[in-house]
């Protein structure tokens, strides 16, 4: 019988929460790294017992993690995260220029191909990868030298690169996205990049509405039988794109609020998508206290509210941008943690939730494996 | 023999106990310590000093023999008794967030 594991990263420490197929049962193992925020951990699609941390502290920097067993035990990896070439200016909060500093990794994306390779998302936004298992980093300096970084500005959660896609189908074909300078997507692994942001409603009244970046895009989702259909939850505004980018629609439709930060696709559906509606960006938390996943089966425009077995009242916890995934069970899991430490899953695709955890601490981020 | 006195994280990210020891060629400094205990637990590196400045990460503080050397040389000989192993040095971590 299948196997799920979920990786959950969080202010103060990493857990893995394990079921079977039923996913009614689960045993919750951790802390691991007790007292360091854990941005993110990933398996690798090649060999699942091989997963990556990202473990990081204001006292004492970054440091990364490799499994070899599941999550049972782990070993420190290669840390130093090094610009190469000239580290150029990008915009501070104040529109002064600020040069490049390194400050943590936000998201890990296994190579589709090679346990061996691993691409790390950092803030200031930067794209790095291993072909080694994460003993040495080396940037790949196209995506923060495209030309653009200049005009980029950290979001309210610094500037970071945060979304890192790898089209399953042409692995050549990645997308990043960086808060808040927007997506970006490579047609030679990696090599050079170019902003994909035409159609992206812009944050300001009176802004360029022709400018090619300055968009605080939150996360980016695709199915990965329909690798040019990308979902975006950006700061404002659900978005979603039928041509790799190249241009993009809103589908915030019936929406109660379309601010948010996670996005994700049904498993076996890939016009059936997932958001959690935030009430704005001063204020992180479900309207009306209610948490309510939202669910369109159309692609977006039409959404429904999920809310069996989910908090309908006094409810003001946010779920952050990496906190959701979906298992690729036959009935399809959806995941999700909260900044109040619970992480709730759906065994039917949204139908009904439980809290699978509930006293954790704030959570950062969560990762669904299927194993065999 | 210099005995060094790391902070509970750092503890557990090398898998050693509270104290360690080294062998630290002279001159016994804040740098040569620094740059055995690395050579030494490869996965601290970064983790006190910052990669490319060689700096004190901002929230750890040095103490030996009672005196703050945080701010002091990297390069200024450490006191005596901790070159020879009477006193240790201590990397703690500052009071602070949480």
């Amino acid at each position: 019988m299948s196997r799920v594991r979920v990786l959950v990263g969080t202010k103060k420490g990493a857990f893995v929460l394990t079921s079977d197929g039923k996913r009614e049962k689960w045993d919750i193992s951790g802390p691991h790294f007790a007292g360091w925020e854990i941005y993110h951990v990933k398996g690798s699609p090649v060999n699942p017992n091989r997963i990556y941390a990202s473990q990081t502290s204001g006292w004492f920097g970054q440091v990364m993690q490799r499994s070899d067993d599941g999550g049972k035990t782990w070993e420190p990896i290669g840390n130093e995260f090094k610009y190469e070439g000239e580290v150029g200016q990008h915009l501070f909060y104040d529109g002064t220029p600020r040069p490049w500093a390194f400050k943590r990794v936000w998201h890990l994306e296994p190579s589709l191909a090679d346990a061996d390779a691993v691409y790390a998302g950092i803030e200031d936004a930067a794209l790095f990868r291993s072909g080694d298992g994460g003993k040495s980093w080396q940037e790949m300096t196209g995506m923060r030298l495209q030309g653009t970084g200049d005009k980029w500005a950290p979001g309210a959660g610094g500037m970071c690169l945060h979304t890192i896609l790898i089209d399953p189908t042409r692995h050549e074909r990645m997308y990043v996205a960086i808060s808040a300078a927007g997506a970006f997507r490579s047609d030679d692994a990696g090599k050079s990049w170019r902003p994909i942001n035409k159609g992206l409603p812009q944050p300001y009244e009176g802004a360029d509405p022709n400018a090619e970046v300055g968009f605080c895009v939150h996360r980016i989702a695709m199915h990965p039988s329909r690798p040019d259909v990308l979902f975006m939850q950006k700061h404002w505004d659900v978005m979603r794109s039928d041509n790799g980018g190249e241009s993009w629609q809103e589908v915030s439709g019936n929406l109660p609020t379309d601010f948010g930060f996670p996005i994700d696709v049904h498993a076996h559906e890939p016009e059936t998508i997932y958001v959690v509606p935030i009430k704005s960006d001063s204020e992180h938390f479900p309207p009306d206290g209610k948490l309510r996943v939202y669910r369109s089966r159309t692609g977006g425009n039409e959404w429904e509210a999920l809310t069996k077995g989910l908090p309908q009242s006094d409810c003001y916890v946010n779920v952050l941008r990496d906190a959701m995934a979906v298992d690729r069970l036959d009935s399809c899991g959806v995941y999700f943690g909260t900044t109040g430490g619970q992480v709730y899953a759906s065994p039917d695709g949204g139908d009904r939730w439980s809290a699978i955890a509930e006293h954790l601490p704030p959570v950062l981020s969560v990762e669904v494996q299927t194993l065999a | 023999m210099i005995r060094v006195v790391l902070p509970y994280h750092l503890r557990n990210l090398a898998k050693v106990g509270r104290e360690i020891e080294l062998e630290v060629a002279a001159p016994v400094t804040q740098r040569t310590v620094l740059d055995a205990l690395e050579a030494r637990y490869p996965m601290l590196r970064g983790t006190i000093r910052d990669f490319d400045t060689q700096k004190r990460r901002a929230f750890l503080r040095f103490f030996a023999c009672e005196e703050d050397l945080s701010n002091e040389s990297p390069d200024a000989p450490l006191p005596e008794a901790v070159a020879s192993g009477a006193e240790p040095y201590y990397v703690v971590g500052a009071m602070a967030g949480g």
